[in-house]
């Protein structure tokens, strides 16, 4: 639980909050035409006469998008409804060819469902948090307004509209930004981990639209303000950070809260009201004659749960219980589908070239890939994604640490000369003979040449000072260019040294 | 509209308001309101673009032929301030 | 040899089949008459005699080619202008698609295209088709070919396919296209004394064809006989995936299932629809229906529709709230009149745009469909509307396990004058009230010519049939036609 406070005159203030999340729902084509759904084309290149509301036009939902939609309520736990009905939301806007929104009010797609988020990620058993989901429904994007290419006219791109979105609205569960923050990061997780979204909040893939009030805590809601089309987890953070004290000095200074639509400016962290069509409007909802009722059956329903993957909680226990990982170890690994996807194929590849069961190797790859790998990637400034070193690689790499053909810190320079190259690990130890020398005569002989240049400290090793058998390890290493199998050292120092 | 075009249709609307009223009067009690006229069920579409030209994209010219402003191959309207 | 406009589609395709004369001279004498006749009766906004010729003279060269002719091979006929045509303009009728030429062709007129019909043109209609009488018509009123005996008064031909209704019947077309909503197919067909058929929802595409009322909308034909209405409904039906809420279901074939001998069918006459103060001359056609259909073997008996008098209000709920939504489509952006007055912002466009390019009816249906969609109305209007659909459709159903098809006229009285109605919506709206019942409920319906009143005008008789009988409706309507032996047609005034 969060003890976030504002801090008034009057006292502590609570702040409320629920987020309605806008993600574009992944399909080649729109919802409701044969229209590509793709980034970046030519104005208008991508509308079909379904799109631009060409008088007769009729829509046919694309099956992708109500599955993907379903999956996420799945991902989320929640009720699927069998039975759903898409209603029209009518106003009038230019970049609105029908004069009214395909959406679903009154029956909508996916009931109630829950997310945990941790609110601290270091600590991930420490503070979680549910926040619950009110319903996901699936509508209509709208076309875009250019407003700074004509002197006197608004240019109208209609790429985007029709396209698929899931509106994930959740309960006024939040108490705080940094319980926001973590909800939009968590949500985002999943909707990657499933597929159902890309997650792009740049692209505009995702926003929300943040509703915020205060109140004197244990005292009923207040009256909320709504923050439309935030993208990005800052924003959203800074916007009820602003929001929050701005109601409070309103309230406090004796006024109150307007219920309204409110725009973000990200310039300068504030928010301003939207004094225009979108306010106190009538939407005249109603069912849409167009479609009949979107009627689930089971084999669909079973083809969306099992077409699921494991997702972030559920890998998250199993790193913990089953691959013996740090809980902050498991957290970071499954906090970007990308970044556990590359960790099992790594995991996978390393237990492998050493035939042993990946909960025996899973410790050593976690640690490789988190302390040096993303280190290394992040010098050269690349990650995971462009990284140069497959996970096969990796694995490789491992496998020779494991195996002991080499030692740790030598596993250091193979991988930076692996990244440099793009040469495989066993290439590498072999051109540079990095391989690990494991012959005790020739340790034997290296450790007495250390011991008899360094004889005085071998007889204040005898008197007690024991601290300086890590210096005879350094020596003979140091001697064979690291080379020497650490194991082997310690062995033949102690036998010598008696 | 225009103020005599409203003063005129205000009584006539009223009439047929009046009119529809006597709906209320029909016990509903138990009745579902109806969804789909003939038992239907809906149908869902292949997630493949540009299946069929005349649900696809693609046809910018098409899409743009009648437009009262079209420039640079967006529809044109009155400068919006947002 | 009769005239080649005196025949019906049957026949002409069997003439250009047989080559008893070519299509091209068919379609050259209904371009004749459609010429001839435009000035008087005003029923096409669009004339378009070289796509008449250019479909004649493809059905002809195949022909000689000794190629396979399609269905309605070498018969030019009329398009309604709801449908969608490639690049020929498209106006429902309105002054704001006025100029509006689609890219697209709706899938009903492609089908008939395909069936080897050319188009004659586009034909006139009450605008957005909302209207009995076709005077909502930008494009100016059709008037009927008909007059009363011994008058010259100009009457309505009934709406709105008040184009296609006079175009038919004053043989400027053998057959033509139609929609009806609460009756527009079946009114206009009443009032000129030719035949229309609306089939079941979801039989014909609505893809393409201009919304008005969507949970209604049903396109359908108009001709001359019933069986021209058979031939022309199997090229117009069909399956098409472009539309949620088409039946994808076999077309049958309904002219090879023509049959009169109704023996075994029970015939209902529901009690609901015999009004105190009923016209007579309709009474008595009606009674003569019922005397047929026994003539053709059908037993009578009586049916119960009790909440046929709640239809109409329900109609004149649902129908404008639908309205209202589709037609916020046209607002200047994208086609069609754009109204943008000196220094006028976006908002200010569309309201210019659209109370220059809607007329009063639509206008009107506008404002009631918003106001009974508007929050703290919607429950006490719209759903009580819905729920009430859902008992006039349950009427029908428990009716339909007692008979097989129903009887009843298809409108109170004749074709009125033109004028007549007009300054009263609410009066014009009860035309529709023998029509609305089975669009509510989504059933085929036809209305046949039955006779002539007192005044020497047509009256229809309506047959309702259960949800995809249509088979049923046409084989009732065929055994009416074949015993009401009616020969009328309008005496050429114009």
């Amino acid at each position: 639980m969060s003890n976030y406070r504002i801090h008034g005159a009057t006292g502590e203030w609570e702040v409320v909050i629920g987020l309605e999340v806008h993600a574009q729902v992944t399909s080649n084509a729109k919802l409701f035409s044969g229209a590509s759904t793709e980034f970046g084309a030519e104005p208008n290149a991508q509308v079909s006469l379904v799109d631009a509301a060409m008088p007769g036009m009729l829509p046919v939902p694309n099956r992708e998008c109500i599955r993907q939609a379903v999956r996420t309520g799945m991902a989320i736990n929640a009720q699927i409804n069998k039975w759903s009905r898409f209603d029209r939301k009518n106003y009038f806007y230019a970049d609105l060819p029908q004069g009214y929104q395909i959406s679903q009010l009154y029956h909508p797609l996916v009931g109630e469902g829950s997310i945990e988020v941790t609110l601290d990620e270091k600590d991930p058993e420490g503070s979680t948090k549910t926040i619950g989901i009110e319903r996901i429904h699936v509508e209509q994007d709208a076309g875009k307004l250019m407003h700074d290419q004509h002197p006197t006219m608004s240019y109208v791109d209609l790429n985007r509209s029709g396209v698929a979105l899931m509106e994930i609205v959740s309960r006024p569960d939040m108490r705080s930004p940094a319980e926001a923050g973590a909800y939009v990061r968590k949500l985002r997780t999943i909707l990657r981990y499933v597929g159902s979204c890309d997650g792009n909040m740049e692209e505009g893939s995702m926003r929300a639209d943040v509703n915020v009030s205060v109140r004197k805590p244990g005292e009923p809601f207040g009256t909320r303000t709504e923050t439309k089309n935030v993208n990005s987890v800052r924003f959203v953070m800074q916007t009820i950070e602003y929001e929050a004290n701005r109601q409070v000095d309103v309230l406090e200074s004796g006024g109150a809260i307007v219920q309204e639509t409110r725009l973000f400016d990200p310039d300068s962290g504030t928010t301003r009201s939207m004094r225009s069509k979108e306010d106190a409007h009538d939407y005249r909802y109603f069912p849409d004659p167009d479609l009949l009722p979107l009627e689930l059956d089971d084999a669909f329903l079973e083809e969306c749960r099992a077409s699921l993957p494991e997702l972030p909680d559920a890998k998250r226990h199993r790193y913990e219980n089953a691959l013996g990982l740090s809980a902050y170890n498991a957290g970071v690994l499954t906090a970007e589908v990308e970044t556990a996807r590359w960790f099992e194929a790594l995991l996978a590849a390393s237990a492998k070239a050493q035939d042993k069961p990946e909960s025996e190797v899973a410790k050593a790859a976690a640690n490789w890939l988190m302390s040096e790998l993303l280190g290394a990637l992040n010098k050269l400034g690349k990650n995971l994604e462009n990284s140069p070193v497959s996970p096969d690689a990796g694995g490789e790499l491992l496998a020779l640490v494991g195996k002991g053909t080499i030692s740790g810190s030598i596993a250091k320079q193979v991988l930076e000369k692996m990244l440099e190259t793009g040469d495989g690990a066993t290439a590498i130890v072999e051109r540079e003979g990095l391989k690990q020398e494991s012959d005790s005569g020739a340790i034997e002989a290296a450790v007495a040449k250390i011991l008899a240049d360094n004889a005085d400290k071998v007889e204040q090793y005898k008197a007690g000072k024991e601290a300086l058998f890590g210096f005879f390890v350094g020596q003979t290493m140091k001697a064979m260019q690291g080379k020497a199998n650490p194991q082997l050292v310690n062995e033949i120092l102690k036998a010598k040294l008696g | 509209m225009s103020d005599d075009a409203l003063d005129r249709m205000v009584p006539e609307l009223n009439q047929i308001l009046d009119w529809v009223e006597q709906l209320g009067s029909v016990d509903v009690t138990g009745i579902e309101p109806m969804t789909a006229v003939i038992p239907n069920t809906l149908r869902l579409r292949d997630d493949v673009v540009d299946a069929d030209p005349l649900t696809g994209g693609n046809r910018r010219d098409a899409v743009l032929a009648n437009a009262p402003a079209a420039e640079h191959g967006f529809f044109g309207v009155p400068k919006v301030i947002e | 040899m009769t005239e080649l406009t005196d025949l019906t589609v049957a026949a002409i395709r069997t003439g250009v089949a047989q080559g008893d004369f070519t299509a091209r001279e068919v379609a050259e004498a209904f371009n004749a008459n459609v010429a001839a006749a435009q000035d008087a009766l005003n029923a096409f906004i669009v004339a378009t005699p070289e796509q008449a010729l250019a479909a004649a003279e493809r059905v002809d060269a195949a022909r000689a080619a000794g190629q396979p002719l399609g269905k309605l091979a070498g018969v030019p006929i009329g398009m309604k202008d709801l449908f969608a045509t490639f690049d020929v303009q498209t106006t429902a009728a309105s002054h704001i698609l006025e100029g509006f030429r689609p890219q697209y062709e709706s899938t009903v007129s492609q089908k008939l295209w395909d069936a080897g019909a050319g188009m004659l043109g586009k034909l006139n209609l009450d605008q957005f088709a909302m209207g009995s009488s076709n005077e909502t018509s930008h494009f100016g009123n059709v008037v009927s070919p008909w007059r009363r005996a011994g008058d010259t008064a100009r009457l309505a031909p009934g709406g709105s396919s008040g184009g296609s209704s006079a175009a038919v019947s004053a043989r400027l077309c053998p057959a033509a296209t139609g929609t009806d909503t609460g009756g527009s197919i079946r009114q206009p067909a009443a009032f000129t004394g030719i035949t229309g058929i609306k089939p079941t929802y979801g039989r014909c595409s609505r893809w393409g064809i201009v919304a008005f009322a969507s949970s209604l909308d049903q396109a359908g034909p108009m001709a001359r006989d019933v069986t021209d209405c058979a031939i022309m409904l199997e090229a117009m039906a069909g399956f098409d995936p472009k539309d949620s809420t088409s039946l994808d279901l076999p077309v049958p074939e309904w002219e090879a299932g023509l049959n009169a001998d109704l023996s075994g069918k029970v015939v209902g006459i529901p009690r609901e629809y015999r009004m105190d103060g009923m016209d007579t001359d309709v009474v008595k056609s009606w009674d003569d229906g019922i005397a047929w259909l026994r003539d053709a073997g059908a037993s009578v008996v009586d049916v119960s529709l009790p909440h046929t008098q709640y239809a109409l209000p329900a109609y004149y709920i649902i129908a404008p709230a639908e309205a209202s939504s589709n037609l916020a489509r046209y607002d200047g952006v994208r086609y069609g009149l754009r109204d943008l007055p000196e220094g006028a912002n976006l908002q200010d466009m569309y309201a210019a745009t659209r109370a220059a390019g809607f007329g009063d009816e639509v206008k009107r249906r506008i404002l009631i469909g918003t106001y009974v969609l508007s929050a703290g109305f919607y429950d006490a209007y719209y759903t009580q509307a819905q729920k009430v659909r859902t008992l006039i459709s349950h009427d029908f159903k428990s009716a339909f396990s007692q008979c097989d098809v129903i009887l009843a006229p298809t409108t109170p009285t004749a074709a009125f004058a033109l004028g007549e109605k007009s300054g009263d919506p609410l009066e014009m709206y009860l035309n529709d009230v023998f029509s609305v019942p089975a669009s509510l409920a989504g059933l085929p319906a036809m209305s046949v010519p039955a006779g002539l009143n007192r005044e020497g005008l047509p009256l229809g008789l309506q047959l309702i049939g259960k949800a995809f009988d249509e088979q049923g409706v046409l084989n009732a309507g065929l055994a009416i036609e074949q015993r009401a032996g009616f020969t009328a047609k309008p005496e050429r005034w114009w």
